[in-house]
């Protein structure tokens, strides 16, 4: 049998090819300007990453429990009772993952049968399609292109049939920024309740929401029995690289993903565990502060690329902008590719959030504001020069 | 604070037309409140973060705190006394203070020596200084607000989703 045999035939089509050969091109040059990166440039505030180096000199270094530190659950549960008014129990309606990104996978694994339809609002984080195909499920893209990439309650009523069991949203939205107002999500709620689907709705931006006050789905009428809240560390407290993420939702929910979870996880690294306990507990002032920090940066961003015309739809959070190169005549990948090799300036092709992004690139603007600068300057310099 | 104070105090370098784009506002407001600013003395001047140890061919400074005891005088209280001796170029920075001491000193001289000349000629025997105590800084890790080391290197991957 050749080695090409042995891998399974979902996981052999993950993932289109040219993407990563661009990674691999960007990872290989030096002096790049990077924006294309999905964390904050920031790093961990200091109390929290001396949390973690003093659990370690106390010896926190043993397993905990499966769902994760009940002091940490019960850190979240006021935390989320305290800022959004939501009610979920530490005992068993909280449960502590390795980043939003394994919370997803057990979200996925939990409730898909085979051929379930799973909707996802487009373009859209890379892990969900393929984490929704592992687990035998089908997704359906929504593309949103022609809304100002907002979700409507129109194209979800019509992507909805009788195979559909969930629908993923994820705002602020990685990759384009936008956001919805409670309004929004509320006629989009009417829907999801009208069809008795679940909504796993990925909130990991929400403290990076400029323009109005960020509402947790679960938060809206008759929604939280239907709804998994997922959440976690890294973007708010800069917190990428430790892995801390969480889902609440209701107890039968939380409970299967448990049983994933203890069978591939055990836990989340306990140090991890102990530093989320001190951002949660003293870590606010930074998160306002890194926010603030954004905001200015998201202006000087999106008005230098409008001004570029590497049109973006407005980006009400996180700190991505998803810029139209129609009308350079690259598609995005070239574009991106050309942008590297003469100007050494690194974003991310819009394929890699869905086949039809051709026309877009993702910017990220978690970058120093020197680096911004220098990077609409560079920019600026081979637009003039064309092809 | 006002935001344009808060991005200046961090990078004395943005320029107005920098400031108003990340504010949303108009160039020239921002220069209008920046020159308000500059002339009501709440923005004093605009300096660079140096770490000397870094600069070739320099002799290096030496820095002293100096604690000081000083007698309040009827009226002005210590302001009088704080004013003859802030008044020496020597003296980087005077704080009054709570404590034992009241004055708190940041003396530079070129060397040891030009340092505790200072403090034996001229600072000691004012009428109103009671007492002095010297501590010669040895190293220097961080100040205001910026550690001083090499620059930091680029620790996250150059792509990610």
């Amino acid at each position: 049998m050749s080695m090409r045999n042995i891998i399974s035939a979902k996981v052999q089509n993950m993932q289109p090819s040219g993407i990563r050969a661009f990674f691999d091109l960007v990872l290989g040059m030096k002096e790049v300007i990077s924006l294309g990166v999905g964390e904050p440039d920031f790093v961990t505030p200091w109390q929290i990453r001396e949390a973690g180096i003093y659990s370690l000199e106390e010896g926190f270094t043993s397993y905990t429990s499966n769902k994760g530190l009940y002091k940490l659950r019960l850190s979240i549960s006021h935390y989320l009772k305290n800022r959004h008014g939501l009610e979920y129990s530490p005992e068993d309606e909280i449960l502590i993952t390795v980043g939003v990104s394994e919370a997803f996978d057990l979200v996925l694994r939990s409730i898909i049968e085979p051929q379930d339809k799973i909707l996802i609002p487009s373009p859209n984080y890379v892990s969900y399609g393929a984490l929704t195909e592992l687990a035998g499920g089908e997704p359906v893209y929504i593309d949103t292109k022609k809304d100002s990439f907002k979700l409507t309650p129109k194209a979800l009523e019509k992507h909805i049939d009788k195979k559909t069991k969930a629908l993923i949203l994820n705002y602020p939205t990685n990759p384009t920024g936008v956001s919805y107002t409670r309004r929004e999500l509320s006629e989009l709620n009417k829907v999801v309740l009208k069809h008795k689907l679940l909504c796993v709705s990925d909130e990991i931006y929400e403290d990076l929401t400029y323009d109005f006050a960020h509402t947790p789905f679960s938060s809206l009428p008759g929604a939280r029995e239907n709804t998994v809240y997922l959440n976690g560390f890294s973007k708010s407290y800069a917190m990428t690289g430790w892995r801390v993420g969480y889902a609440c939702g209701p107890k039968e929910i939380i409970s299967a993903m448990t049983k994933i979870h203890q069978y591939t996880i055990m836990c989340v690294s306990i140090t991890s565990q102990m530093a989320a306990c001190e951002a949660l507990a003293g870590g606010r002032a930074s998160v306002e502060e890194m926010k603030r920090e954004y905001k200015r940066r998201r202006e000087f961003m999106i008005g230098g690329l409008n001004k570029l015309g590497l049109e973006c739809a407005n980006p009400q959070g996180a700190f991505y902008a998803f810029a139209s190169v129609k009308k350079t005549g690259f598609d995005s990948l070239e574009f991106a590719k050309r942008l590297l090799k003469e100007q050494k300036v690194a974003v991310v092709p819009g394929t890699a959030f869905g086949g039809s992004y051709k026309d877009y690139v993702r910017i990220s603007y978690a970058s120093s504001f020197d680096n911004l600068k220098e990077a609409l300057n560079r920019i600026a310099v081979f637009l003039k020069r064309g092809r | 604070m006002d935001e344009i104070l808060e991005i200046l105090e961090k990078d004395a370098r943005a320029t107005a037309d920098d400031i108003a784009r990340m504010l949303k506002k108009k160039t020239q407001n921002v220069k209008d409140t920046i020159k308000k600013y500059e002339k009501e003395g709440v923005i004093l001047r605009y300096k660079t973060v140096i770490n000397r140890e870094l600069v070739k061919n320099t002799k290096s400074e030496v820095r002293a705190l100096i604690e000081v005891n000083i007698m309040p005088q009827k009226d002005v209280g210590f302001d009088k006394v704080a004013e003859r001796i802030y008044s020496f170029p020597e003296v980087t920075s005077c704080y009054l203070i709570s404590g034992t001491y009241d004055l708190l000193l940041i003396v530079e001289g070129k060397d040891l020596h030009t340092v505790s000349r200072f403090v034996a000629e001229k600072l000691s025997p004012l009428e109103n200084v009671r007492g002095t105590s010297t501590h010669f800084l040895l190293k220097k890790y961080k100040e205001d607000g910026v550690i001083l080391r090499h620059k930091e290197e680029n620790k996250r991957v150059a792509i990610s989703y």
